[in-house]
């Protein structure tokens, strides 16, 4: 790869971040989507209206705090640097922050209505089987909830591709550190660079639909904001 | 009921003419300062779109409704004229940008080679790509031979708002902005100012343009021209080019 060239910079930064984001939330979606579909909590309601807030919220909602938050002077970033380390804004790592919260209802939906299709059944038969703890998941949870994990894992990639407000606010367009796709789309418009807007955009809108026929395929009744 | 209201909305669409000015972001308090005044004299309500100048010059080129056009630079004005979409003429710089670099609170020292110290984390700047006070700024690091120093903490805005916002909400310590935007806040929040040398980057010449025949679009550029608003905009922070 040339990596004198900005625009595979960005390229490359764009599906670096995509997909560590895309880790990091079935990491953590996994159990909350765990939760959600078995738990009988009065707090079950609010906490699928604070998942699905990402999808109703403008993103500069989310950047303005973020960027208040994660920089020197907010709580976030003074307590990351009293600890030594450093302030996440203009950063990859506050890039990551703020993909992980923005896609967030993109991988938990999915993965909460497999595990609430699967219902508990085929765990309690493994358990009386005699599984556990990782065994249990990697051979009966796994295997059952595959769709939604391809599902979840597919969204969320496709939904980071496509971030755009928050990574404006938070990122200072630094090459090879925030400046993703999207910002330099935005960036070729404003220094009159239609001919390169255009390959990245065409790329761009080509890679999205493929990737949703995608979901669509393996997924035929999906349906992301009203499932059941 | 709704024809005694549909009947106001007409008599006073008769009365006071509205128009749409698209405003490079630098120039939003000042514009906003030029339109109070022009609409207390005039009656006619002005309606300011604040934004980038290239991202504006994209939307005017693909038929947005602007009536003027004030740009952060006299580059995207000259290329609508080229393209005849401006009324002829109608061109023309309304103000001269002035470069500061601005601290916020956090920076402690006030030295004048606060720059070269690399005492501070980030420097905000507008993207030289494409926003004029960004280019601006790399001048000025260049003929300071300071692109060394700076390099890796220059983080940038979208437009010279963007850099300026970075360094008031404190994600950046320093950033290159304009004078006016920093006149614009109270005293308490002012920070540290430097005044460039305006010989050390080539003169920000932010040019109008005029881009529909409506007529209070015209009064609009004239109150520009006038010693009023001139007298406003040179108060704001900027420099006033002789016409």
């Amino acid at each position: 790869m040339n990596l004198a060239n900005p625009d595979l910079v960005a390229l490359w930064l764009t599906l670096k971040l995509a997909g560590i984001s895309t880790l990091i939330l079935l990491l953590l979606g996994t159990p909350l989507a765990w939760w959600l579909a078995h738990t009988r909590s009065r707090a079950k309601v609010a906490v699928e209206a604070l998942v699905a807030l990402p999808l109703v919220l403008p993103p500069t909602v989310l950047g303005f705090y973020l960027l208040i938050s994660l920089g020197p002077q907010g709580p976030i970033g003074s307590t990351l640097e009293s600890l030594g380390l450093s302030a996440l804004s203009f950063s990859f790592a506050g890039l990551v922050v703020g993909s992980v919260i923005y896609s967030l209802p993109f991988v938990v939906q999915p993965l909460h209505y497999a595990f609430a299709e699967m219902g508990a059944r085929p765990v309690e038969v493994a358990r009386t089987l005699g599984a556990h703890g990782k065994d249990l998941f990697v051979s009966v949870v796994l295997p059952q909830s595959r769709r939604g994990y391809l599902t979840a894992a597919v969204l969320g990639f496709a939904h980071t591709l496509g971030e755009f407000g928050v990574v404006l606010m938070i990122g200072g367009n630094i090459p090879g550190e925030t400046q993703v796709l999207s910002i330099a789309i935005y960036d070729h418009v404003a220094a009159l660079e239609y001919g390169q807007a255009h390959w990245l955009s065409g790329g761009l809108l080509l890679l999205s639909f493929c990737l949703l026929i995608f979901v669509y395929s393996i997924n035929r009744r999906f349906d992301l904001v009203k499932p059941r | 009921m709704l024809a005694i209201s549909l009947c106001c909305i007409y008599h006073s669409t008769l009365l006071a003419e509205e128009i749409l000015v698209a405003v490079a972001s630098n120039f939003s308090s000042t514009a906003e300062e030029v339109a109070e005044r022009f609409e207390q004299q005039t009656g006619h309500e002005v309606v300011l779109a604040f934004g980038s100048t290239g991202h504006h010059y994209a939307q005017i080129v693909n038929g947005a409704p602007f009536d003027i056009f004030l740009a952060a630079d006299a580059e995207r004005p000259r290329l609508l004229e080229e393209s005849g979409i401006t009324i002829e003429g109608s061109r023309f710089t309304y103000a001269l940008g002035q470069l500061v670099l601005w601290g916020s609170e956090q920076i402690l020292s006030n030295q004048p080679n606060l720059l070269r110290s690399g005492e501070y984390r980030h420097l905000a700047l507008a993207n030289p790509r494409f926003a004029p006070y960004g280019v601006a700024a790399m001048e000025v690091l260049e003929s300071s031979n300071l692109i060394e120093v700076t390099e890796n903490k220059i983080v940038l805005g979208e437009n010279i708002a963007q850099a300026f916002q970075f360094v008031a909400s404190g994600a950046a310590q320093l950033g290159f902005v304009s004078l006016a935007q920093v006149n614009s806040l109270p005293d308490s929040q002012r920070g540290f100012v430097w005044q460039i040398e305006p010989s050390l980057y080539n003169p920000i010449r932010q040019q109008a343009v005029l881009l529909s025949d409506n007529p209070a679009a015209m009064e609009f550029m004239s109150y520009l021209k006038s010693d009023s608003g001139a007298q406003l905009i040179g108060s704001a922070g900027y420099g006033l080019e002789p016409l």
